[in-house]
């Protein structure tokens, strides 16, 4: 502190505290609930001394909701991306940076464009290419009346069509997520900071591209990767449209979708002691993720949106 | 234009490797999931919106600019059009402020500085959706603790399933609460990035701590403040879907109706597919707006700070 303020410096306290309570007041208070028998939790105003129920509800809201299938689907969907991502952007930012080759621009150039689209303004379109990613070559097949052709081969008629669906897939639910230009440019935007004399130094050495990416790039780069791992993982674990869109099949749903049925609705019992734990549940993974990476993360999330 | 050639040549290696075949081998995977879930599908819904199809997709009619003309003349539309504009200023409002300000309480405390930061950081790592189901509870019109309080301080009868106003600040509240978080990361990391020589010479020539805010440190936030800006009207564009999803369905009678929550309703429930393409193509325009508005405005400013 640069004066003494004693006055504004309680005041400082007071209302970083009434801030801090601000945000964790839906969390203690839902924790709360979380522990209260149906009678209390319905109570009104509810009582806010915890009760010992915390197990029961726990147990509940597990096996009524499918929280460990669902809770497993999303960790799937969640490292899928997250590796998926991370691998594709890395090698692609690798491929822009250390190469120079004819198309490199244009590559970049169509990485680019992408920058900010998100799979919410695109969806229906991108779900009917999900539902077949075979489509757009079935107009081709159609244009070229390939059809015909195939019969006159076979001698008599047959009607092809390609189909080839990531509907409730771990592939639909990772697949369309991984292009991220945002990810890329990270990267490159790193690599670029590198000095040239590595690269000189391997080349001198006689070391080929993928031996340099392996010694020396990818080493450098592992503070980066960590910031990514977490944004990346609660970016995908947090999902909710998309997979809204390709699971049909309860046993495929992602935990944060999944919590919808758990919502007491008009005529049901209000129990939202069950929902509410089974919310708790649901959120702690990327929670710890987030507090257990917390220096990453915060370097990450600044480098990421420069 | 000719700029933003000479920075896309300018930007690889001075020492790169050549190799034939390699580089469009890194690149590809990035190419291909780009060009399959970004492009083709964008085409498509660019495609898609010029025609009148039957919700089974068996005929389908050229109808020029039919479809966007429809939009545009629907009242509901043109709702939806307010209703995003006025939650999107109201969660940017809300979650900007808290932010800010938490970041700077912060900022000016000096103990335990390391476990505030973690008490504030971890929002950011729950579900838009979950948000929502923890602001259900506290805000449903019988046993919610946010809206019998509300009910008696105001006097109003409070109900988000019948006003629409009342959903309205339920949503509002649901998707700020996890924003403030983000905030708090980067308004607390400009603040740190701001010298402390300048706030010493301020206040020896008797500057007084409301006064340096206003004179010294808030204008120097002004680009993480614009960038923020940014940030969170895209947020509250797209991500908020997941609220809106779990805590109003749009309802009642549209008033929480966003756009994104729109283009899933027309084209998933209501299988409007001419209809939901032309929204998405609108919605694709704006984030592109948004985005090159960012880049010609914004990211000069951000470079100003270093």
């Amino acid at each position: 502190m640069i004066e003494k303020t004693p006055i504004l410096d309680i005041f400082t306290y007071i209302f970083l505290m009434v801030g801090i309570l601000i945000v964790g007041f839906p969390i203690i208070y839902s924790l709360i609930a979380a522990t209260l028998p149906l009678e209390d939790v319905s109570k009104v105003p509810m009582p806010l001394i915890p009760g010992d129920q915390f197990m029961v509800n726990m147990k509940e809201a597990w096996t009524r909701g499918n929280l460990g299938n669902q809770i497993f689907n999303s960790f799937i969907m969640a490292t899928g991306i997250t590796v998926g991502k991370i691998t594709v952007s890395m090698i692609g930012a690798f491929s822009i940076v250390y190469f120079d080759y004819r198309l490199r621009v244009v590559a970049f150039a169509s990485v680019f464009c992408t920058l900010m689209l998100p799979v919410e303004v695109r969806i229906l379109p991108t779900y009917e290419m999900a539902a077949n990613l075979l489509g757009p070559l079935q107009g081709l097949w159609d244009v070229l009346h390939l059809n015909g052709l195939v019969s006159w081969f076979a001698g008599h008629d047959i009607e092809v069509s390609l189909n080839w669906s990531l509907l409730d897939s771990y592939t639909g639910l990772t697949l369309p997520l991984i292009a991220s230009a945002t990810c890329t440019f990270l990267f490159r935007q790193f690599f670029l900071t590198v000095p040239e004399e590595l690269c000189e130094a391997a080349k001198m050495d006689g070391a080929s591209p993928m031996t340099f990416f392996r010694k020396i790039l990818f080493p450098l780069s592992k503070t980066n990767i960590a910031a990514l791992i977490v944004i990346e993982f609660v970016y995908g674990y947090n999902q909710y449209l998309w997979p809204l869109l390709i699971t049909t099949n309860p046993d495929m749903t992602t935990a944060v979708i999944g919590l919808q049925d758990l919502i007491p609705q008009a005529d049901d019992l209000p129990e939202w002691n069950v929902a509410l734990g089974a919310a708790m549940m649901v959120m702690l993974p990327p929670v710890l993720v987030v507090l257990s990476m917390q220096r990453w993360f915060v370097k990450g999330l600044i480098e990421k949106e420069k | 234009m000719e700029e933003a050639s000479v920075y896309i040549h300018s930007m690889i290696k001075r020492s790169t490797f050549k190799s034939g075949y390699l580089p469009y081998l890194l690149i590809l995977p990035q190419i291909l999931v780009t060009l399959t879930f970004f492009y083709w599908p964008a085409l498509q819904g660019l495609s898609q919106s010029f025609f009148l199809s039957d919700p089974f997709g068996r005929s389908s009619k050229f109808v020029w600019f039919y479809n966007y003309i429809e939009l545009f003349t629907d009242p509901l539309y043109l709702k939806s059009i307010v209703t995003t504009i006025t939650f999107s200023i109201a969660v940017a409002t809300v979650s900007i402020t808290l932010g800010l300000f938490i970041a700077t309480m912060a900022n000016r405390a000096l103990r335990a500085t390391a476990l505030v930061r973690t008490l504030l950081i971890w929002p950011y790592a729950v579900a838009p959706a979950i948000s929502g189901i923890l602001w259900l509870f506290l805000l449903h019109p019988s046993y919610g603790i946010v809206a019998l309080t509300i009910n008696n301080w105001f006097g109003t009868e409070w109900n988000p399933v019948l006003y629409g106003k009342d959903a309205m600040i339920m949503i509002t509240m649901a998707s700020s609460w996890k924003q403030i978080s983000y905030n708090f990361v980067f308004f607390m990391a400009g603040l740190q990035a701001i010298p402390r020589s300048l706030i010493e010479a301020a206040a020896i020539d008797g500057a007084s701590p409301f006064k340096r805010f206003w004179a010294i440190t808030f204008p120097l936030l002004t680009p993480t403040f614009f960038f923020l800006s940014v940030m969170n009207i895209i947020y509250s564009f797209f991500e908020t879907f997941g609220v809106i999803h779990t805590v109003t369905q749009g309802g009642p009678g549209g008033s929480t109706n966003i756009l994104v929550y729109k283009v899933y309703q027309d084209g998933f429930v209501g299988l409007n597919l001419g209809s939901s393409a032309a929204q998405s193509v609108v919605l694709m325009s704006l984030i592109i707006l948004i985005t090159f508005l960012q880049f010609r405005y914004v990211e000069k400013k951000v470079q100003y700070t270093g």
